[in-house]
């Protein structure tokens, strides 16, 4: 009998190991504060005090700092990862907003919303290189996987920039639907996805021919059209499932992204904007602004399995590689 | 969207969608702006309307659509003329259709207003109404060449009533001015109280007696007649003031008899657009707006933005030589204007007024944006606001 007991507590061990657990940090825009989450718990283990208006947040490749445009400060803060402390900024530019990295983790792309300008920054010397003119509004911002095209959209302008990263010049402008927030390549280069927030869209764009090859609607059963508003999208490593935020829809849809068909949505809080998986894409975690949360989703089952508490008007969220 | 407008789109995006700024000269497209040649004195030192009011708004646009212009080949400008009378009205159109202006963009009183659409008749142009609320100018006098960015008197009233109602506040003590633009206000209020289920419980009339607006120590004389005006009223929950006419409304909140929120043309007020206004991005053109102009932003200069950006998103669409092709996109379900106010603006293709939420400013404030939740509509939620299609009685021509 005890032979059998412990023999099935080894077992409920064995299967309730958790998975490896890594380090979230999602950006409070309205707290002006860094939630930290463990993943393997769930729970928010620090709350890092930032400057003001923290909206884009990334971890550096070598996963040594988080760093958080603090926009209304004009800055890029760098987060030591360590000790959860700010050790330094970055010459961002006035209010930057999103950034993204180069593939080899060396150059930041900062849009810079009240400029109409993207900024061009040397992380490691933490010095300005350039910069470029775009539409009014730069938001979203996607590097291609070669790391050769960097393509930024500009929210009233309602087109997507395709900026050639050598020149710095702009080579190429496709206009998308009404205010596009995000945009991202499919890791195999093949295509660029733009969500447009007020056209309620996700346009499909050939990154070659620079032309939109097919456009993403929503249609949720009680839910006027209007509500439905994209705005983040992560798409799996094998490029074949993409997860798009729907904002005030306060739902995630979930779709195909070889048919582009939506195969369902996913009900999480209020005003879904960004999300992140983590390294092993087992979960992909959301920021919900309006209920001050961020949900939890579990992608081979596509089920939302946790809601964490976090703090004022979540905006963005990274997570750890280790 | 059809297939042939599809393949038509494509072809214009694929046209747009090549280098940088385009070699070749861009494509120059002119708007006008026929400005009132007077504003209405307020009451509040703080509210009188800036000289370049609406104007600022309409070159904010302009701006705006340039930046845009440089990907797509357009360049954008505008030209500004004052109109004192309806007289004026026509021959400042002249003017500017001998300038090459085919989009005009107008902030004026109806009469003036109308006299300008009519003599825009014949010419493939479009004039936009920045400015005017009546509800008979989207009604017996509609013109199939005039879009109103502008909201309607009902549209407003119907914004307030329903957070009134929302609220709880059903029970309300309406004072109107003496003056017609006051009763036409009284009317819509009359109206917004009867569909969302609020009651009038009393009604009394401020009359217009005339004498300077402001004194130097008038204050202490107002202190008095306030509370004398509105003691012994049926029970109720909130003064509703009708008084476009600025003579007594400012004076009303915390002077009442008893102690009862004001809403209307003081207190609460519905309006387009509000300098305090930071939801759904507004922070990014409310500074742009003060970078430039070195003032906030008022709703005259949001209606006038709104319809210069309405001419930028449709030229990027439809050439812009084209104004019956531009009203024709405006009608149609690919036109979407994103205007900060969280849902997307579109046209109404029976009287050609924009849709839009409509906010509830304290003059320090935005208290609430309607529609409100609850309040359902079969088609769209904004058009529980305002004249909807079943009710109208304009006859497009």
């Amino acid at each position: 009998m005890r032979q059998g007991l412990l023999l099935a507590m080894g077992l409920c061990l064995a299967s309730m190991t958790p998975a490896e657990a890594f380090t979230a940090y999602v950006s409070n825009e309205k707290g002006n504060t860094i939630s930290v989450i463990d993943t393997g718990s769930f729970q928010v283990i620090k709350t890092i005090k930032v400057g003001q208006r923290p909206r884009g947040i990334e971890l550096t490749k070598d996963g040594k700092f988080v760093m958080v445009a603090v926009g209304d400060d004009d800055t890029i803060e760098m987060v030591d990862t360590k000790t959860n402390d700010v050790v330094g900024t970055l010459p961002s530019g006035a209010d930057p907003e999103l950034f993204t990295q180069d593939p080899t983790g060396k150059i930041l792309y900062v849009a810079n919303e009240n400029d109409n300008t993207v900024t061009i920054i040397d992380i490691d010397k933490r010095l300005q290189l350039g910069d470029v003119q775009v539409g009014v509004e730069p938001e979203g911002m996607g590097i291609s996987p070669d790391g050769k095209i960097l393509v930024n959209t500009s929210e009233t302008t309602n087109m997507a920039h395709f900026i050639d990263t050598a020149t710095h010049k702009i080579v190429a402008n496709v206009l998308v639907d009404s205010r596009p927030r995000f945009a991202a390549f499919k890791r195999d280069g093949s295509e660029l996805w733009v969500s447009a927030e007020v056209g309620g869209t996700v346009s499909i764009i050939d990154p070659v021919k620079h032309q939109v090859k097919t456009k993403i609607s929503f249609e949720i059963p009680g839910l006027r059209r209007e509500a439905i508003q994209p705005v983040g999208i992560n798409i799996t490593a094998d490029d074949k499932t993409a997860f798009v935020a729907l904002g005030p829809a306060n739902r995630v849809a979930v779709i195909d992204a070889v048919t582009h068909e939506v195969r369902k949505y996913l009900l999480v809080g209020q005003r879904v904007w960004h999300m992140a998986f983590t390294p092993d894409e087992k979960y992909l975690l959301t920021t919900n602004g309006v209920s001050n949360d961020v949900s939890v989703i579990d992608v081979a089952n596509l089920k939302v399995i946790k809601t964490i508490q976090v703090g004022e008007l979540p905006w963005g969220v990274t997570i750890s590689q280790q | 969207m059809t297939r042939l407008s599809a393949i038509t789109g494509m072809a214009f995006l694929l046209g747009l969608a090549t280098g940088p700024a385009a070699a070749a000269e861009p494509t120059e497209i002119k708007l006008g702006y026929l400005q009132r040649a007077e504003h209405q004195a307020t009451l509040s030192l703080i509210a009188t309307p800036a000289k370049d009011d609406g104007i600022a708004g309409a070159k904010l646009a302009i701006e705006d659509n340039n930046t845009t212009g440089r990907f797509t080949g357009q360049h954008f400008s505008l030209e500004v003329i004052r109109v004192k009378s309806d007289a004026d009205a026509a021959s400042a159109i002249a003017t500017l259709i001998d300038h090459g202006v085919r989009m005009v963009v107008a902030d004026l009183p109806a009469p003036a207003l109308i006299a300008g659409a009519d003599a825009l008749r014949g010419q493939d142009a479009l004039i936009f109404n920045a400015g005017a609320t009546d509800d008979r100018l989207r009604q017996e006098d509609c013109r199939a060449n005039m879009i109103h960015t502008a909201p309607t008197r009902s549209m407003l009233a119907d914004a307030l009533s329903q957070y009134l109602v929302w609220k709880q506040w059903r029970r309300w003590f309406l004072v109107v001015g003496s003056h017609d633009n006051d009763k036409l206000y009284a009317e819509a209020l009359r109206r917004a109280a009867a569909r969302f289920g609020a009651k009038i419980v009393q009604e009394k009339v401020f009359e217009d007696t005339g004498g300077a607006r402001r004194t130097d120590s008038g204050v202490a004389l107002i202190q008095r007649q306030i509370p004398v005006f509105t003691q012994g009223i049926q029970s109720y929950d909130v003064l509703v003031a009708a008084d476009e006419s600025e003579v007594f409304a400012a004076y009303l909140p915390y002077r009442t008899w008893d102690a009862r929120p004001v809403a209307g043309s003081a207190g609460l007020e519905p309006t387009s657009w509000d300098p305090s206004h930071d939801q759904w991005g507004a922070v990014q053109l409310q500074n742009r707006f003060i970078r430039d102009f070195s003032r906030t932003m008022s709703p005259r200069d949001m209606q006038a933005w709104t319809a210069v950006r309405m001419v930028g998103e449709g030229t990027t669409h439809v050439p812009a030589a084209d104004a019956r092709g531009l009203l024709n996109f405006f009608k149609s379900p690919d036109f979407a204007l994103a205007a900060f106010k969280g849902r997307p603006l579109t046209l109404r293709d029976w009287d050609l007024q924009l849709r839009q939420p409509i906010l509830l400013a304290d003059g320090r404030m935005v208290v609430s944006v309607s529609p409100q939740e609850g309040f359902l509509h079969q088609f769209s939620e904004l058009d529980t606001l305002g004249i909807d299609r079943p009710e109208t009685k304009c006859h497009l021509q």
